[in-house]
C-alpha cells in the first residue's frame, strides 16, 4: 500500500473539496449511528459525480487502499465506520433525483438522495416511495439499499429489496453493472438482490431506480394498550392469522411508553405495560372494516384501552410517539444499544420474557419499541458508559438475546445489517461453510478484499476464537484460502 | 430420516459427481424442462428431487412455509387453500405439474407480479447443496433478515446452476376475500393507456391483461374495496373471470399452444412496442408473442430493447444465463457468480458460458 502515491492520484483526479485530510474535518466520518465504535479514516473523499466514485476506485485498488462507503452515516451496524489506513468514499453529494417516470411508476436517483426527499419529490403526482425507516430524513437511498433497511411499513408493503428495481453499481476495478432497470424481470442471476444488504462490500451503488406506488385513498391507525406484553403478543400473532396484512403493527413496552411521553407528550396511557401500533389503509369502507376486525381481536385478548385516529393529524400525533421513541430513549440513560434481532412472531412473548429476565440478570434496563407485525426486535439495553463494565454488560445482554433469536428460528439482524457489531453473532448462525460461501461471493467480486473490509461476514478464526461455530468434522473447508 | 426426506441421499449424490467431475441434470417433475433442453451437456446424469416431498413446518399464523423441493405445486397449493392462503407469485403449472423447486428455480412469475411480487420477492430462506458437495442454509423464516449475503434470493431464476435446492421457506399471503375479474373491448394502443393510468390510481388490482381487442383487470381484496374498484374501472364483470387468468397463467391460451415459436418479451410496461398481436400480462410489463418466422422475431427483440428491454424464445435456450442485452462486465460477473458456486460446472451445464472467461 502506498498512500502517499494514492494521496497524490486522488489530488490529481478531483477537485480539492472533494478530499477531507485533516483531522478535524474528518471527525465526524469517525463513526456512524453505532456512536460506541470510532476510527479516524486516513482520508475521507466526497466524489461529485460517478466519474469520480470511478477514479477513487480505481486508484485505490491500485494502491491498495481499503474503501469504506459511506452514505448519510445512520447505519446502526458500524457499516460505514472506517477502517484504519482506508479512504471513506462519501455518496453524499451524488444527490440528485435524475428521472421521474410516471408512465413506469419509477424514479431513477443518485445514491446520497435521502430516503424521504424521493416521497416528497412525488407527492404531487399522489405517489410515495414505500420503505420508510425511522431515519428517513436523513439516511440515504445507497445506505438504504446496502442494509436492505425497512421501515413501519413495510409489513404490508415489503422492504428495500421489494421496492428497488434497478441499481447500477461500480466493480472495484470500475467496471459499470447495470443490474434490473424498468423492467419487471431481467436475464441471469439476481445480482440486484444479491447486492440489497450487502453492506457496501461487493460494489459500489451508483444509481437507484426505486418503485412509486400510489398514495392510499385511506387509513386509520388503532392505538391499543394491553396489561401485559404476552397479551400484545398474542394480538399481533391473531391480526395477522385473520388474513389481514396491516400497513404497520409496532409494539411499545411500558419503559419505552413513558420516556416517549415524558419527551413528546403523544398522549400515550403509560400505565399500560404495552402498546400496539396498528396501521390500516385501503379504500374507504375497507379501512372501516379492517379497524373493526382489529378492535374485536384486540378486545378479545385484553386490550384495556383502544383508540382510533382517523384523521391525517390524529394519526400523526399516534405514530409521534413511536417516531421519537429512540431519542425519547437516549434520555432515559447516557447511552443505549439498539438490537435487531428477528424472530417468527408465535415466539414473542416468551422472547420479550426472556428479555426482561436478561435485563434482571445482569441490572440494566432494557426498552422494548419494535416491528412487531414481522417479529423484527429492537430491544434498547441502557446503560452509562462512563461506568467500568457497563458497556461490556450491555454488549453482554446484546449477545445473549441475538443468540435467543437465532435459538427461536429467527436472524441476528433483521435490518441494520452485521457491520462490525454483529460479527460473532453470525458465528452462531453460520456453520464455517457458510461463512466460506460468503465469502467466495465476495471473491467473485471484490477478490482483493478492498470495499469494506473486516465488515458483515466474520473470518472463520474469528468463529473459532468465539467457538460459536460449528465446524464440520473438526476442519475447516477450504484451508488453503487466504480470509480477510 | 422419513422417506420423503432424500436430503441426504441428494447430498451423497452431489459429494460423489464432484469427485467423479460428473456433471448433472438437475430436474423436478420435469414440466419445465423444455426451457433448458437445448442447453443441458450431453453426458449429465439426470439427478431428480422429485422423491424428496413433503412440508417441513407450516405455521398459518406466521404466513411462512417451508417445504422440500420435490413437493408437486398441486399438493402445496392444496394445503394452502385449506387455509385460505395463497403463494404470492402465481407460478405457472405447465401441463397441471411442477414442483415448488422449480418454480423458484426458474423464477416465472404469473400474473400477479406487478402487485404481489416477484418469485424471489417471497423467498425467504434456502437449504441447499452447492457444487462442492456442501450442504448450506442460507436466510430462514423470518420476513426481516440481513444477515450475511442475500445467497437464497439469488436461486430463484438461477434454474439450479447455483445448486441443488434442498428445502425452501417462502412468505405467503392470505387469500383476498373475493376476487372479481372485469373485460373492457379496447384496441391494443387505448388498453395499454389504460394500464398505466390504473398503475397510478391506488386499486386493488392482481392482474392486469389483454388479449385480442380485449383488456382484462383483476381486482382482489375486502367486498367493499373489490366493489368500489370495479365501479370505477367500468367494463363488464366476467361470471367465470378466474379461468381466463389460469389459462394466462398456465399457458393455455392459444398464443401458448400454437406450433409458432413463443417468444417472451419483457420491456418497461409502458413501452409502445412491441405491442400488436401480442398476449399482454404485468400491466405492460410482459408481451407474449407467436412468432410468425425469424425474421419477426429479430424485429420484436429489437423492438423490445429499443424501448430498454429484451425478448427470449421461451424454449430450449430461455434458462441460459447471459444475454446479449448483457454488457461484457455483467457476464463476466455472472460467470464468476457461477464459479463461487460450482466450480466444476456440475450442475446444468450449458446454461453459463465458463470457458469463455
Ligand atoms: C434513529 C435511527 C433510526 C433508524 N431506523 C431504522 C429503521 O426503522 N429501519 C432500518 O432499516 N434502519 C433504521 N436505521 C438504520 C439506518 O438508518 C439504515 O441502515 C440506513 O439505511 C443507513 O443509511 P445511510 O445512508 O446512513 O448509510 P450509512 O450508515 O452511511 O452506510 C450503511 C452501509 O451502507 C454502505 N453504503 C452506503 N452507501 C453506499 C453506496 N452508495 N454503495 C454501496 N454501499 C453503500 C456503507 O458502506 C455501510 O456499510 C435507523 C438509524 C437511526 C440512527
Amino acid at each position: 500500500m502506498s498512500r502517499s502515491l494514492a494521496l497524490k492520484a486522488l489530488r490529481a483526479a478531483l477537485p480539492a473539496r472533494c478530499l477531507i485530510t485533516d483531522p478535524k474535518g474528518t471527525k465526524p466520518y469517525e463513526t456512524d449511528g453505532l456512536t460506541a465504535l470510532r476510527q479516524p479514516p486516513w482520508l475521507v473523499v466526497l466524489p461529485e459525480t460517478e466519474a469520480q466514485v470511478r477514479q477513487v476506485l480505481l486508484i485505490c485498488a491500485q494502491h491498495d487502499v481499503p474503501v469504506v462507503a459511506r452514505g448519510a452515516g445512520t447505519g446502526l451496524s458500524g457499516g460505514a465506520r472506517p477502517v484504519a489506513d482506508g479512504v471513506v468514499l462519501g455518496l453524499s453529494r451524488l444527490d440528485q433525483v435524475l428521472e421521474v417516470d410516471l408512465d413506469n411508476c419509477v424514479a431513477r436517483v443518485q445514491p446520497g438522495v435521502r430516503n424521504l426527499a424521493i416521497s416528497e419529490a412525488v407527492a404531487h403526482h399522489g405517489l410515495y416511495y414505500a420503505p420508510d425507516p425511522s431515519s428517513q430524513i436523513a439516511c440515504s437511498i445507497g445506505g438504504n439499499v446496502a442494509e436492505n433497511s425497512g421501515g413501519v411499513h413495510c409489513l404490508k408493503y415489503g422492504l428495500t429489496v421489494h421496492n428497488v428495481v434497478g441499481l447500477r453499481v461500480l466493480t472495484v476495478s470500475g467496471e459499470v453493472l447495470e443490474l434490473g432497470g424498468k423492467t419487471l424481470d431481467s436475464p441471469g442471476y439476481d445480482l440486484l438482490a444479491l447486492l440489497c444488504g450487502s453492506e457496501g462490500m461487493l460494489g459500489i451503488v451508483t444509481e437507484v431506480i426505486v418503485k412509486l406506488l400510489p398514495r392510499p385513498p385511506a387509513s386509520a391507525v388503532l392505538l391499543m394498550a394491553f396489561d401485559s406484553a404476552a397479551a400484545a403478543a398474542e394480538t399481533v400473532s391473531q391480526i395477522i392469522a385473520q388474513g389481514l396484512v396491516p400497513a404497520g403493527l409496532e409494539m411499545m413496552d411500558q419503559l419505552a411508553t413513558q420516556a416517549v411521553e415524558d419527551f413528546v407528550h403523544a398522549g400515550y396511557p403509560t400505565e399500560a405495560a404495552a402498546l400496539l401500533l396498528c396501521e390500516v389503509d385501503g379504500v374507504p369502507e375497507e379501512v372501516a372494516s379492517n379497524v373493526e376486525l382489529v378492535s374485536r381481536i384486540a378486545k378479545e385478548y385484553g386490550a384495556i384501552e383502544l383508540r382510533v385516529a382517523h384523521e391525517p393529524h390524529e394519526q400523526a400525533a399516534f405514530w409521534a410517539g413511536r417516531k421519537a421513541a429512540f431519542p425519547a430513549a437516549g434520555r432515559l440513560a447516557p447511552d443505549y444499544y439498539c438490537m435487531d434481532g428477528t424472530i417468527p412472531r408465535a415466539a414473542l412473548a416468551d422472547v420479550l420474557g426472556r428479555i426482561a429476565g436478561l435485563a434482571d440478570e445482569y441490572g440494566l434496563p432494557v426498552a422494548n419499541v419494535f416491528h412487531a407485525g414481522d417479529g423484527n426486535l429492537h430491544p434498547l439495553i441502557l446503560y452509562d458508559a462512563s461506568v467500568p463494565g457497563e458497556m461490556a454488560k450491555a454488549e453482554a445482554i446484546g449477545g445473549r438475546i441475538l443468540e435467543l433469536c437465532v435459538a427461536v428460528g429467527g436472524t441476528v439482524t433483521g435490518e441494520h445489517g452485521v457491520g462490525v457489531e454483529k460479527l460473532d453473532q453470525m458465528c452462531v448462525q453460520f456453520s464455517a461453510q457458510e461463512l466460506d460461501q460468503f465469502f467466495r461471493v465476495k471473491d467473485s467480486f471484490d477478490p482483493n478484499g478492498t470495499l469494506n473490509p473486516g465488515k458483515a461476514i466474520p473470518t472463520l478464526a474469528r468463529c473459532s476464537e468465539v467457538g460459536g461455530m460449528h465446524v464440520h468434522g473438526g476442519e475447516l473447508p477450504f484451508n488453503n484460502l487466504d480470509r480477510f | 430420516m422419513s422417506a420423503d426426506d432424500q436430503s441426504e441421499r441428494l447430498h451423497e449424490a452431489v459429494r460423489r459427481a464432484c469427485a467423479d467431475a460428473q456433471p448433472l441434470l438437475v430436474a423436478g417433475s420435469g414440466s419445465k424442462r423444455f426451457l433448458l433442453d437445448a442447453l443441458v451437456s450431453d453426458g449429465a446424469a439426470l439427478l431428480s428431487v422429485a422423491e424428496h416431498v413433503g412440508v417441513v413446518d407450516y405455521r398459518p399464523d406466521e404466513l411462512v412455509v417451508t417445504v422440500r423441493t420435490g413437493t408437486p405445486l398441486h399438493d402445496l397449493q392444496g394445503l394452502l387453500d385449506a387455509n385460505q392462503q395463497l403463494l404470492p407469485f402465481d407460478p405457472p403449472r405447465f401441463e397441471g405439474g411442477g414442483t415448488i423447486g422449480g418454480a423458484i428455480a426458474s423464477g416465472l412469475a404469473g400474473p400477479a407480479r406487478p402487485w404481489r411480487g416477484s418469485v424471489r420477492d417471497c423467498l425467504l430462506g434456502v437449504e441447499l447443496v452447492n457444487g462442492v458437495g456442501e450442504r448450506l442454509r442460507f436466510g430462514g423464516q423470518v420476513m426481516k433478515n440481513v444477515a450475511g449475503y442475500d445467497v437464497s434470493r439469488l436461486q430463484s431464476g438461477a434454474f439450479g446452476s447455483l445448486g441443488v435446492l434442498l428445502t425452501v421457506s417462502l412468505r405467503l399471503l392470505p387469500k383476498p376475500a373475493v376476487e372479481r375479474t372485469c373485460a373492457l373491448e379496447l384496441d391494443a394502443p387505448t388498453a395499454l393507456a389504460r394500464m398505466r393510468q390504473w398503475a397510478r390510481q391506488p386499486l386493488p388490482l392482481t392482474g392486469v391483461g389483454y388479449q385480442a381487442g380485449v383488456l382484462w383487470a383483476r381486482l382482489a381484496g375486502s367486498e367493499p374495496a373489490v366493489a368500489a374498484a370495479l365501479a370505477e374501472l367500468g367494463g363488464e364483470p366476467v361470471a367465470d373471470g378466474a379461468s381466463w387468468w389460469d389459462d394466462l397463467r398456465d399457458h393455455t391460451l392459444p398464443v401458448f399452444k400454437g406450433d409458432a415459436p413463443l417468444v417472451r418479451v419483457i420491456v418497461p410496461p409502458s413501452a409502445p412496442a412491441p405491442l400488436e398481436g401480442s398476449v399482454v400480462e404485468w400491466a405492460g410489463g410482459l408481451r407474449w408473442f407467436a412468432a410468425e418466422d425469424a425474421a419477426h422475431g429479430q424485429r420484436l427483440a429489437a423492438e423490445a430493447e429499443a424501448h430498454g428491454g429484451y425478448a427470449c424464445g421461451f424454449d430450449g435456450r430461455y434458462a441460459r444465463v447471459e444475454h446479449s442485452v448483457m454488457a461484457e462486465a455483467l457476464r463476466i460477473q455472472q460467470r464468476r457468480i457461477k464459479h463461487a458456486f460450482d466450480p466444476q460446472d456440475l450442475f446444468n451445464r450449458g446454461l453459463v458460458e465458463m470457458d469463455a472467461d
